[in-house]
């Protein structure tokens, strides 16, 4: 009893504002190699105390010249570089890439390919919010049970991954007009198995999480990002939604067979770590709704397009017209989108990438500021972001 | 005064979690490598290898250098063999993959008009230095149909009549030709 009344004593005397001392402001470099980046990410921060009064994001480590390289090299080559941007969710990354050459080129996707689509990219969507909370817990100091209760779900959806593309990681999956192959034999039982069982286990990892007091004293109230702000800032995906803004580029832009599903899109209140964590676990359970669905819809017939398959047998003749296109997308992360400039030769003659790793990093400062070092570190982890993606 | 409810409810669930691991069966999911395996998928894919039909001096490789400048990272080194008259062959002289730059892509496979390059199942291919031993030759890569058959067997199958099928046209189409 004593011993916690001279902490108390001493708290409140440490508190008292009138002091002589002289302080002095305390820069910080977090990183390179934070585990928390999901990567190589440097934060300057400078300190007065334990509160962060500026953040400088410092970026460029995995800096892999993708833009550049896809330049030269023809469009479906460019497909497998794709899978390296943000290497949690390959699919998407595809699926974006995909369009966004569709877009161009003119390619229609048969029936069954759009449905195949519809169900990776939202099985990816799983593995990427089932990753991002527990790696979330990790930095918040729950080290690795979360997380491995995560990685166990997320191994299940990657070995399908792995008997319908081939690899678990890099599927470099989608073709132009339609996906590589047709869903193995044995795809459609063990999807159902996955679609079954999922909620159960986010019941238990809600279980575990959501009501915890220690999440929620570390989570609540902090990094809040205001709606106007998240807008300024185009901050897409989770992030912005869970400041309460109702955008979703599956509702907005109802790219390939999204208008066809039932499905809504959760959207937080206040802003904050806690909100971001929440919204991502409701969409998950969004995303078994579509994959029901899907399950019950996806018709027979072609995997892709006659024109699509002559392209990806020989890519050297892949021509598209002269013209530009933006196709994209709603990754887990946010808006992904390609950028494609065609100038009638077999290389695009300008690629570029919209990734919203690197766009939601931007406002980390302003999430940050008058928040505690142990804070920055959960604001960057409720960011979501991939190195691969945010430095190309 | 309910404070502390929600970390117990969360405990609760980690110690169904340990129990479960000693008592219900499939729940530890992992492997213990080299004494276990987990089963081979057809799919899976990780780096090429080149697929002869008789003997491995005949290839169904006719060095076309398709396969190579398609290759995104460019991993794949193909010379055309020649006679004595220096005539080109239909076969490489040297095919080289350096297995330290593949990615495992598989666009080989999908571009390649003649079926004769495909993706193995071998993972275990670690060496001792980065540079030679990992940069296969043709003699390392080449294996025969009967290898493709036992990791690949639909495909293989679908293959070897889809090749059947073009020799017949083939015989078909020449001796109208030459009489």
């Amino acid at each position: 009893m004593f011993v916690i009344w001279l902490l108390v004593i001493s708290r409140t005397e440490m508190d008292k504002p009138e002091t002589t001392l002289d302080t002095q402001m305390l820069e910080v470099n977090i990183g390179p190699q934070h585990p928390s980046t999901h990567g190589v990410f440097r934060m300057n921060v400078t300190l007065d105390g334990e509160t962060v009064v500026r953040l400088k994001p410092a970026m460029g480590y995995l800096h892999r010249n993708h833009e550049k390289i896809a330049e030269g090299a023809s469009y479906l080559a460019s497909m497998p570089f794709t899978d390296r941007l943000d290497y949690i969710c390959s699919m998407t990354n595809n699926l974006a890439y995909a369009i966004a050459v569709e877009k161009l080129a003119g390619i229609e996707v048969p029936e069954r390919a759009q449905y195949i689509r519809v169900i990776m990219a939202e099985l990816t969507r799983l593995v990427n919010h089932t990753l991002l909370v527990g790696f979330l817990l990790n930095d918040l100091g729950a080290f690795f049970t979360p997380t491995l209760y995560a990685f166990r779900e997320r191994e299940k959806i990657l070995d399908l991954f792995e008997a319908t593309s081939g690899a678990r990681m890099m599927c470099n999956y989608m073709r132009f007009g339609g996906v590589k192959a047709d869903l193995h034999p044995g795809f459609m039982e063990k999807l159902k198995e996955i679609v079954e069982n999922y909620p159960r286990f986010l019941d238990e990892f809600e279980k575990l999480l959501t009501e915890n007091e220690i999440l929620m004293s570390r989570c609540q109230h902090v990094g809040i990002l205001p709606k106007h702000l998240a807008v300024d800032a185009s901050a897409t995906g989770p992030l912005l939604r869970a400041s309460g803004v109702d955008y979703d580029i599956r509702k907005v832009d109802g790219y390939s067979i999204y208008p066809r599903f039932k499905f809504r899109v959760p959207l937080g209140s206040v802003g904050d770590v806690y909100d971001r964590y929440y919204v991502r676990i409701l969409e998950m359970r969004e995303s078994i709704k579509i994959l029901e669905q899907a399950m019950k819809e996806i018709p027979p017939g072609e995997f892709i397009s006659k024109q699509g398959a002559t392209g990806a047998k020989s890519p050297r003749t892949f021509r598209p017209p002269k013209g530009d296109a933006y196709g994209r997308i709603e990754s887990p992360k946010g808006e992904l989108g390609f950028y494609l400039v065609s100038d009638g030769t077999p290389n695009p003659y300008r690629y570029h990438v919209r990734p919203p790793s690197f766009i939601n990093l931007t406002i980390l400062e302003d999430m940050c500021l008058g928040c505690k070092v142990a804070d920055a570190i959960i604001i960057l982890g409720s960011v979501d972001i991939v190195l691969g993606e945010v430095d190309r | 005064m309910s404070y502390g409810l929600g970390i117990l409810k969360g405990m609760s669930v980690t110690l169904k979690q340990f129990v479960e691991s000693y008592t219900k069966k499939g729940s530890i999911v992992t492997v213990q490598y080299p004494e276990e395996r987990r089963e081979d998928v057809e799919r899976f894919r990780n780096f090429p290898i080149l697929v002869y039909d008789e003997k491995p001096e005949a290839p169904r490789c006719v060095a076309c250098d398709i396969c190579a400048k398609e290759c995104p990272p460019k991993c794949i080194t193909i010379v055309r063999d020649r006679d004595e008259q220096g005539r080109g062959l239909q076969k490489p002289k040297v095919f080289d993959i350096d297995l330290s730059v593949c990615m495992s892509c598989g666009i080989c496979e999908e571009v390649c008009p003649f079926d004769a390059i495909f993706m193995d199942h071998q993972f275990e291919l670690s060496a001792y230095d980065r540079m030679e031993s990992l940069n296969y030759h043709q003699e390392k890569l080449l294996k025969p149909n009967s290898y493709l058959h036992q990791i690949r067997p639909t495909d293989a199958t679908q293959i070897d009549a889809k090749l059947k099928a073009k020799e017949e046209a083939k015989k078909k189409t020449q001796p109208g030709t030459t009489a």
